[in-house]
C-alpha cells in the first residue's frame, strides 16, 4: 500500500507538470492569436469590382437558394429605356414580355418614371443571384446592377463555398460591422 | 420641430452605410438623369448580419454547457442528465446555430492566423477553440460528453452498439491524425478548410446542403446506429487534440464511485472501445517475445517518422493543386504553352486584371514550396502517430481495475449505470445504509 502511494505521487507529479506545460502552450497559442485578433466577427462579402458575373454564386452556395442576390445602385443607374441588364441583347420589343427579358426568373421590375426614363428594381424573392443582368449592365451600361451577399440569408460558413468556386477571387471576409461592399460610394464623374 | 428634424438628419447620417466600398472605379456610359417629376431615388437595402450581441450568448452558453457537462459527468454521474444536456447542445449549437462557430472547424482558423499575417481571427473563434481544450486538461472530454452537436447526433443515434475488434478500432483511429494533419496543412497554406467542407452533419443542422454532403451525412448517421460515434472516433481532428490533453486531465470519469469489485458488468457498457479491462490475476508477466516486440517498435519509431517524411515530401506537389492560385498558374502556363485552347472563367478573370504572369508563377512556386515543406512535416507527423500508437500497444501495464480509457473516454456516462456499486450508491437507503459492504463480495 505504501509503495503504491509513492508511485501514484510520482506519476501525478509528472502529470501535473505536463498539464502545466500544456496549459502554458495553450495560453501561448491563444495569446499569439489574441495579439492579432479582431473584436468583431467576420462575414463573407464580394467585391463587385472584381466580380465577373460568372454565375457560380447561384449554384455554389450551400443554400438551395443562394444568399447572393443582385442589388441596384440607383444613383449610378442611367434609367435607360433600353436597359442592357433587363433586356436580351437583341430584344423583340422594349416591353416587359418574358421573351425580351434577360433575367431567367423575371426578378427585375421595370417601372415607368418619366419620359424617357424607367426605374429598375430587384424583387429579391425571385432573384437567384445568377448575375446575368450584372453582366449585361456591366458590359454595355453603367454597372449599377451588381451582386452582394445578403446577410439576412447568408449562413456565414467558416469557408464560403462560393468563395472557393469564385474564379476571380472576389470573395473576402469582411468585419461584421461593415458587411457590404457597395458600389455607389466611388463613382467617377 | 426643426431641431428634431436636424437631430433625425444627424442620426441618419451617423447610421448611414458604413460599408467599405469595393475596389475600382465605375464607368458612367449613361449619365444619371435629372428628374422633373419629383422622383426620389430608392435606397439600396443592406440587411444586417446576425447581431453581435448574440455572439456573447454563444460564448456564455459554451462556458455553461461545458461546466455543466463536467459537473454531471464527474460529480453527479448521471447519464440521463448528460443526455438532456446533450440534446440541448444539439438543438442550440446544432440546429439553432447551424453548426457554426465550432471548435472543430476553429482549428483551421487558428492555423491560418498562425501562418497568414493578413488573417486576423475573430476573438470568438479563439474562445471556442481554447475553452474546450482547457476544460479537457481539468475535467476530461466534457466537450465531447454533452456539448459538441456532432457528437450528440451520433450518440443519440446509437441504438444497437456493435463492438469493433481492437485492431480495427486502433487502425481506423489513426485516420483522425491524417485528417488533422491534412486540415492543418491546407489551412496553413490558405488552400481550403477541409474540415468545414466535409463536415458530415452540417447539412442536417441547416436542413439544406449539396447532394454529396447529404449522402456523407446519411452514411455517417446510418453507421452510427451500430458503431458508436464513428466521426468522433475515426475522423474528428479536434478529437485528436482532446485525446492528447485528456491523458493529463486533473479529474476524470471513473466507472465505479468506490473500489472496483471486478464484476465485469461495465465491460460491455462502453460502445466506444474506451473501457480498459483489468489485467487478470493469472496473466503472465511480459516475456522475451513481448520485450522483443517493444524493442522492434522503438526501432520502428524513427524509421516510420523518417519514412513518413520522405513519402510526405512527395505528396507536397500534388497537394498544392488544392490551392486556387496554383491551379490558376498551371492553367495559365498551359495556355501560354499552347497546350490548352481558350480560357476558363478564372484564367479569363486573371487576364482581365492585367496582373503580370510572372508574378503569378512566382506566387504559385512559393506556395508549392510551402506545400513540400508541409508535406515533409505531415508525413513525419503521421509516421510518428502510427509508431506512437504501435508503441503504446506494445507496452504492458498491469491494471488493477476496470477503468475508462483516459484518452478515448467521451464521458458519455453509459458505464455508470452498469456498475452495481454505482447503482447501490444511488439507491436511497441502499447498500451503504443497510450496512452491507459490497467489497466483501470482491473476487
Amino acid at each position: 500500500m505504501e509503495k503504491k502511494k509513492t508511485i501514484l505521487t510520482r506519476r501525478s507529479l509528472l502529470e501535473s507538470g505536463v498539464r502545466g506545460a500544456c496549459l502554458l502552450a495553450l495560453g501561448g497559442v491563444a495569446g499569439f492569436a489574441v495579439g492579432k485578433a479582431r473584436r468583431s466577427e467576420l462575414v463573407w462579402q464580394l467585391d463587385p469590382y472584381k466580380c465577373v458575373a460568372c454565375g457560380n454564386c447561384a449554384t455554389y452556395c450551400v443554400l438551395a437558394e443562394s444568399a447572393v442576390k443582385c442589388v441596384h445602385s440607383y444613383p449610378m443607374c442611367g434609367y435607360c429605356e433600353l436597359c442592357t441588364g433587363f433586356f436580351d441583347p437583341d430584344p423583340r420589343a422594349l416591353h416587359t414580355g418574358a421573351e425580351n427579358q434577360l433575367c431567367p426568373t423575371g426578378a427585375i421590375v421595370r417601372t415607368f418614371v418619366e419620359d424617357p426614363y424607367f426605374e429598375y428594381t430587384i424583387d429579391e424573392k425571385l432573384c437567384i443571384g445568377c448575375g446575368k443582368c450584372v453582366k449585361g449592365c456591366k458590359t454595355f451600361g453603367n454597372g449599377s446592377l451588381y451582386l452582394q451577399v445578403r446577410h439576412d440569408r447568408c449562413k456565414n460558413c467558416n469557408e464560403c463555398s462560393i468563395a472557393v468556386a469564385c474564379p476571380s477571387g472576389a470573395f473576402a471576409r469582411a468585419p461584421a460591422h461593415r458587411p457590404y461592399r457597395l458600389k455607389w460610394m466611388n463613382q467617377s464623374g | 420641430m426643426i431641431v428634431i428634424a436636424h437631430a433625425v438628419m444627424c442620426l441618419l447620417v451617423f447610421a448611414g452605410p458604413s460599408d467599405e466600398p469595393g475596389t475600382g472605379v465605375d464607368t458612367q456610359r449613361f449619365p444619371p438623369p435629372d428628374f422633373d417629376s419629383g422622383y426620389t431615388l430608392p435606397v439600396t437595402t443592406t440587411p444586417a448580419p446576425r447581431a453581435e450581441l448574440l455572439m456573447y450568448l454563444d460564448m456564455s452558453l459554451l462556458l455553461v454547457t461545458l461546466s455543466l457537462a463536467a459537473y454531471l459527468a464527474l460529480k453527479v454521474r448521471n447519464r440521463k442528465a448528460l443526455f438532456t444536456l446533450m440534446a440541448f447542445s444539439l438543438v442550440y449549437f446544432g440546429f439553432y446555430r447551424e453548426g457554426c462557430v465550432c471548435p472543430i472547424g476553429a482549428i483551421q482558423n487558428m492555423t491560418l492566423t498562425l501562418f497568414d499575417k493578413a488573417y486576423a481571427v475573430p476573438l470568438v473563434v479563439i474562445y471556442f477553440f481554447v475553452l474546450p481544450l482547457a476544460f479537457t486538461l481539468f475535467f476530461g472530454r466534457a466537450f465531447c460528453a454533452a456539448v459538441c452537436p456532432l457528437g450528440a447526433v451520433q450518440d443519440i443515434a446509437l441504438v444497437r452498439p456493435v463492438t469493433l475488434p481492437a485492431w480495427l478500432d486502433h487502425a481506423l483511429g489513426l485516420l483522425a491524425y491524417a485528417y488533422l494533419g491534412a486540415a492543418v496543412l491546407f489551412a496553413a497554406t490558405g488552400s481550403a478548410f477541409i474540415i468545414c467542407e466535409y463536415d458530415p452533419f452540417v447539412a442536417f443542422f441547416r436542413l439544406s446542403g449539396s447532394f454529396n454532403m447529404i449522402v456523407v451525412g446519411l452514411s455517417f448517421l446510418l453507421i452510427s446506429l451500430f458503431i458508436g460515434r464513428p466521426y468522433c472516433r475515426f475522423f474528428c481532428p479536434y478529437g485528436v487534440l482532446l485525446r492528447w490533453l485528456s491523458r493529463f486531465s486533473r479529474w476524470r470519469v471513473t466507472v465505479t464511485p468506490d473500489d472496483c469489485i471486478q464484476c465485469k458488468l461495465c465491460e460491455d457498457a462502453c460502445p466506444f472501445g474506451a473501457l480498459d479491462t483489468a489485467t487478470p490475476e493469472e496473466a503472465p508477466l511480459p516475456g522475451g517475445r513481448d520485450r522483443k516486440r517493444l524493442v522492434l517498435m522503438l526501432v520502428l519509431l524513427p524509421v516510420l517518422t523518417v519514412g513518413g517524411a520522405l513519402v510526405g515530401s512527395r505528396l507536397g506537389e500534388p497537394f498544392s493543386k488544392m490551392h486556387a492560385r496554383v491551379r490558376l498558374a498551371e492553367r495559365i502556363q498551359q495556355e501560354e504553352a499552347g497546350l490548352e485552347e481558350g480560357t476558363t472563367e478564372s484564367s479569363k478573370a486573371f487576364r482581365d486584371t492585367g496582373e503580370p504572369v510572372a508574378a503569378l508563377m512566382n506566387e504559385a512556386l512559393a506556395i508549392r514550396e510551402d506545400f513540400v515543406t508541409g508535406g515533409w512535416l505531415l508525413g513525419a507527423f503521421l509516421g510518428l502517430a502510427v509508431a506512437g500508437r504501435l508503441l503504446r500497444l506494445s507496452v504492458f501495464r498491469r491494471r488493477r481495475d476496470y477503468e475508462a480509457n483516459r484518452a478515448g473516454c467521451y464521458a458519455c456516462g453509459r458505464c455508470f449505470s452498469a456498475c452495481p456499486i454505482e447503482l447501490e450508491r444511488r439507491k436511497p437507503g441502499g447498500a451503504a445504509a443497510a450496512g452491507i459492504d459490497l467489497r466483501e463480495y470482491q473476487r
